[in-house]
């Protein structure tokens, strides 16, 4: 993998070179499918791009960094309560609340990270679980304003965003997409940037060998502190945004399974790449919701899709297609 | 959770109110050592963390009520049916997993940790499809209450700590004073000088991986007649025996046994006077803190 990697890093390279191009490419498609799919497709893909969203911030600490954290649902659940209780207990405006739950998820992920960068292997899978799940029970702990697993609905003036004199109606489908592409697309274009620079070269180099890049002089305890803001602060960009457009807080967002999510669409498009999250989360979310029509059980594809990514094809999608055919895909 | 059906019984005096506590928390402790120690067994030896074992648990329970539903007479027959088959099946599945996928992916603690993640999914998933999503009851075998002078006792109860006393000494004497024991120490010990000395140590994981699942198996059919058997009742076990085997020690029989003691306790205590959300909450950060404060400690002895 990492061969592929340098040489996805051409010595000489423009502002617009051909993978700048294909990224803004795939933000463009984006952009065009709403004009050609239907109501319901045009729902599910603001849900996607912002569930996408929180999948590339996944991916900035697992596929770049190589820490497997199993607790990102706390970020995710921190933008969105951050958001929503700003909101409903607050009263604070979309634009307000949007930013108080972006602070959350940096506020945390910062205090987070500043305890559980001191394990790593196994015990920081396991200690980011247990984070996440404290985070989990928190959000129960206190129904009185969070209302546990029913959760909240947001409704009234928080459903329009004032921004720049304008005046945005969250209710329209048509604003809804495009600011879920707008946030996508900004933290896609994030994403790109961190990993083509020097910064993002030494979380590679941590991935591959932390042992190494501490000898070469790097501070590895900051890099990966630093990775984890950016991640955080992503999947809580991503949190408040859906409480926002979608309406609705609630504590199955806090859960472990919206911890598992990330992980599995980061698998499933290929870790440690750009566009894999969007890839993986699209692909899962219609596998699901296509099941979820035949059975209950759909939480077993889920499983299975887990299962095959580990034992058969760990590089995903993007990642094999990487290896095989482009090797400048970043 | 489970005290608010005893609530018309409880009087409002401190002692017995904390009695009672603390009896609810032996119970739990008692079911929860057992279960934990299976993790214990399987961490220890292996080096791997199973992320599933509540899903062996919630299977043993779902088998229980099946094997004993098959019993229509006697619910004392249904239940031994049971308390047999149930851990049985459970370890059959267990050796399963571990040939087509543990085996597979060479016990890489990351990858398995990924692995079984999609095991418990799975396993929790079938559950729903063939059992349902209903919470199913299986009779006590016996059917007597001890009566102390504040309120009366399942004598039930008291009969699964003891039954858990009993398999945690079974557990400990074959760790400790049979071959098969020696052959499990010394693997997890050295791994290569025990294959070196003809242990055949593929074997022994395959064995090792079943007895701690059906330790846990055990232990949810010791709880099935309390509690119910539900497709999502494995999750509660799963995260406190995390927490015990972190807290007590791993592969150490008596920490576990401790640790569970301890948390078993506590959570009854904290349970019936605040609240149980406020018991996990505690206990799961305690965790996280014990984990950071000694990262070479316990899980970091992986990376050896």
């Amino acid at each position: 993998m990492s061969a592929a990697q340098t040489s996805a890093m051409p010595a000489h390279r423009s502002l617009f070179d051909r993978v700048v191009l294909l990224h803004l490419a795939v933000l463009a498609a984006l952009f065009l499918a709403q004009f050609v799919v239907g109501d319901y497709q045009h729902l599910s893909l603001a849900r996607v791009m912002v569930l996408a969203t929180y999948a590339v911030g996944y991916n900035i600490l697992f596929g770049y960094t190589g820490l497997l954290s199993l607790g990102h649902a706390m970020f995710f659940a921190a933008g969105l309560y951050g958001a929503g209780l700003a909101a409903a207990q607050l009263s604070f405006g979309a634009t307000e609340a949007f930013v108080a739950g972006i602070a959350a998820g940096l506020v945390l992920a910062f205090a987070v990270g500043l305890v559980v960068l001191r394990t790593s292997g196994v015990s920081f899978m396991i200690v980011t679980m247990m984070f996440a799940q404290a985070g989990y029970l928190l959000s129960l702990y206190f129904g009185e304003y969070t209302r546990g697993d029913e959760g909240f609905v947001l409704q009234g003036d928080i459903r329009t965003a004032h921004l720049f004199g304008l005046s945005l109606d969250l209710t329209s489908p048509t604003v809804r997409y495009n600011i879920a592409l707008a946030l996508l697309g900004v933290c896609i274009l994030v994403c790109l940037a961190l990993v083509r620079s020097p910064v993002g070269r030494i979380l590679v180099a941590i991935r591959e060998n932390e042992e190494r890049a501490r000898m070469l002089g790097y501070d590895t305890y900051r890099n990966k502190l630093f990775a984890l803001v950016v991640s955080g602060t992503m999947a809580a960009a991503a949190g408040a945004a859906y409480a926002l457009l979608f309406a609705y807080v609630g504590a199955t967002f806090a859960s472990i399974q919206y911890s598992i999510l990330p992980l599995l669409w980061v698998l499933l498009g290929g870790v440690g790449t750009v566009l894999g999250p969007i890839v993986g989360t699209l692909l899962m979310f219609y596998l699901v919701d296509f099941t979820s029509e035949y059975t209950s059980a759909y939480m077993l594809v889920v499983g299975v899709a887990l299962l095959g990514l580990v034992v058969w094809f760990p590089k995903g999608l993007l990642g094999t297609l990487r290896e095989k055919v482009i090797a400048w895909l970043p | 959770m489970r005290m608010t059906r005893y609530s018309s019984s409880i009087p409002v005096d401190f002692g017995p109110h904390l009695f009672l506590a603390v009896l609810e928390g032996t119970v739990t402790a008692a079911v929860l050592a057992l279960t934990a120690l299976g993790l214990s067994l399987v961490f220890g030896v292996m080096r791997i963390v199973n992320v599933a074992h509540g899903e062996f648990f919630m299977l043993g329970a779902v088998l229980a009520w099946w094997f004993a539903s098959l019993v229509a007479g006697s619910a004392a027959v249904g239940f031994l049916l049971a308390l047999v088959l149930s851990p049985l099946v459970v370890g059959a599945v267990a050796i399963l997993c571990e040939r087509t996928v543990l085996k597979r992916i060479d016990y890489n603690p990351e990858a398995t940790i990924v692995a079984t993640i999609g095991l418990l999914y799975i396993i929790q998933q079938l559950a729903l499809t063939f059992y349902g999503p209903d919470a199913r009851p299986v009779q006590a075998p016996i059917n007597f209450r001890i009566l102390f002078p504040w309120f009366g006792y399942s004598g039930y109860k008291l009969v699964v700590v003891g039954a858990s006393a009993a398999l945690l000494i079974a557990t400990w004497f074959v760790l400790t004073r049979t071959r098969l024991g020696l052959i499990m120490r010394a693997t997890q010990y050295d791994r290569e000088t025990a294959q070196a000395f003809a242990i055949p140590v593929d074997r022994v994981y395959a064995v090792v991986f079943a007895i701690g699942a059906m330790l846990a198996a055990t232990a949810a059919v010791l709880i099935v007649p309390i509690q119910q058997a539900h497709y999502l009742m494995g999750h509660d076990p799963l995260l406190l025996s995390f927490i015990v085997v972190i807290i007590g020690g791993l592969g150490s029989i008596l920490g576990t046994v401790v640790a569970a003691i301890i948390i078993g306790l506590s959570d009854g205590i904290i349970s019936v006077f605040f609240s149980p959300t406020l018991a996990k909450i505690l206990a799961t950060l305690l965790v996280a803190l014990v984990l950071v404060v000694r990262p070479q400690g316990l899980f970091g002895k992986i990376e050896r």
